[in-house]
């Protein structure tokens, strides 16, 4: 008899949640190098997934192709199907402008516009054109920055420049303005990497409670940080997914060599 | 283990983990030997001794304790290289238990060569002989991460059960027969039932190398075979 755990790295994930985003054989090139070969993964809803894995592996590539931030790479050629909620984004009916709202993206380096707090995080619903009037884009303001928990740490200088704040609280700013276009998915590719230890544990207490409502990949580089705060992890590895499977098993034992190489820090 | 850790200090205090698990091993398994032949050469001298000796085993532990804890706390080990720190735990503090058991053995021979006869025990060094084997091969898997050899240990424990209930049955029956013969047949069944143990702890040990080695615990339920919790023997039996 396989354990849950045997079975979710045999099988799949755990469908548990539901499969928010389905991968089937995605391959990408950037000119002549082929970055990304053949990956297939699927993405529990509610859940946080970290990928894992050496500098050039390929873990941001694939996620830049979950809100299709590589189509602003002219070189660049995704094939393979990336399906959300079961439709091809990179069908021909898809609005990427919509679809980048709705698979939101938090940056390794906090990057929040040269604006004011409450500009920074009111300017997705204004170009989206999600708030009727005033008081209901200042509600979608502050919401967003109350789950972001920055709140109270800016409620009195929201009219200051987003740029003011420590580099912690301009990645919180960055997390509360993807939040506002309530988006289904976050991304954040090494969202803590500059960030000290009591700004990273912030961000990942945040995390932690962001799953209920959202669906997060991370890319990651600190193991330990893949360990705390995901529920699945994949490693990848020369453009490859090596194992994918539940963090815990993947930490304890994984199955394959290349992965305990490279969690233990054996990797040559 | 494969190729080493890039911070190669790491791959040193590993190695010194398992070295010093070793070290613990084969001194239990000297203890074991030197508490059996005590018995059989009836010698107070080496009984003494083997006691004695039983505070070398236990440092060896405190010094695994410390070692796996610092591990842990500064090299946050993951996947085989936490196995292994969590298993020199559990294993040296088994090996302490095994250490014990010899030095209490000890004791006993020590009471019983006050005694001017005892009964025939030459089950007892052949259980002893058994076990001490148990603890070898189970050294050797340790070492070479060998799960085959681990779950033969593991296999084994049921034979030294065997011969455990015959002796306890045999021993039953000389008090039955001579009442002046309780005393010593006591120690001698304490004595066994502590080489029984130990062959129980080898197993456990066996286990967690299986552990170690594949990341699985063996699937099928462990093979139990001490049935003198159960045993009675009619008085009218002579």
């Amino acid at each position: 008899m396989l354990t849950q755990a045997e079975a979710n790295v045999e099988n799949g994930p755990d469908t548990g949640n539901g499969v928010i985003i389905s991968t089937r054989d995605v391959n990408v090139y950037y000119g002549d190098n082929h970055a990304l070969q053949g990956v297939s993964l699927d993405i529990n809803k509610h859940q946080v997934t970290s990928l894992i894995g050496p500098s050039g592996c390929g873990k941001s590539t694939y996620l830049r192709c979950l809100n299709r931030m590589n189509d602003t790479v002219d070189s660049c050629r995704v094939t393979g199907e990336i399906l959300l909620d079961g439709v091809d984004i990179y069908g021909p009916s898809v609005d990427e402008v919509l679809l980048r709202a709705r698979v939101g993206m938090v940056f390794q380096k906090p990057n929040p516009f040269p604006k004011s707090i409450y500009d920074n995080v009111a300017y997705g619903p204004r170009i989206h054109g999600l708030a009727d009037n005033k008081d209901d884009l200042d509600e979608m303001v502050l919401t967003s920055l109350e789950k972001a928990g920055l709140i109270k740490e800016v409620q009195d200088r929201l009219h200051s420049s987003g740029t003011g704040l420590s580099g912690g609280q301009q990645q919180r700013l960055c997390i509360a303005r993807a939040l506002a276009v309530r988006p289904d998915i976050i991304l954040m590719d090494e969202p803590c990497s500059a960030l000290d230890p009591i700004a990273t544990a912030k961000v990942e207490e945040l995390i932690d409670e962001l799953k209920e409502n959202y669906t997060i990949i991370i890319v990651t580089h600190s193991m330990q940080q893949a360990a705390r705060i995901s529920q699945r992890t994949a490693f990848f590895h020369l453009g490859e997914i090596v194992e994918t499977g539940d963090t815990e098993k993947l930490f304890t034992s994984p199955s394959d060599k290349r992965t305990q190489g490279y969690i233990t820090g054996r990797f040559g | 283990m494969n190729s080493g850790h890039i911070v190669k200090s790491f791959d040193e205090e590993l190695e010194e983990v398992r070295n010093t698990i070793v070290e613990m091993g084969g001194l239990a398994e000297t203890q074991l030997e030197a508490a059996v032949r005590s018995l059989t050469e009836r010698n107070t001298e080496l009984a003494l001794k083997t006691i004695e000796g039983d505070k070398a085993v236990d440092e060896l532990e405190l010094a695994i304790d410390n070692m796996s804890i610092r591990l842990l706390a500064l090299r946050n080990p993951v996947a085989d290289d936490l196995r292994l720190v969590i298993s020199a735990l559990k294993i040296a503090s088994l090996l302490e238990r095994v250490a014990d058991y010899a030095a209490n053995i000890s004791k006993r021979v020590i009471a019983l060569n006050t005694a001017p006869t005892i009964a025939p025990i030459s089950s007892i060094p052949r259980m002893g002989e058994m076990v001490r084997r148990m603890i070898d091969d189970t050294l050797k898997a340790y070492t070479n991460g060998d799960s085959d050899l681990a779950y033969d240990v593991w296999k084994r424990d049921q034979d030294v059960d065997q011969l455990y209930n015959s002796m306890f049955r045999e021993l039953l029956t000389f008090m039955m027969e001579d009442p002046r013969s309780i005393t010593s047949c006591t120690h001698l069944i304490f004595m066994a039932k502590n080489i029984e143990r130990i062959g129980d702890h080898m197993t456990n040990i066996a286990e967690i190398i299986i552990y170690q080695v594949t990341g699985e615990m063996p699937k099928e339920p462990r093979p139990k075979g001490d049935k003198t919790s159960v045993t009675m023997i009619d008085n009218e039996t002579p």
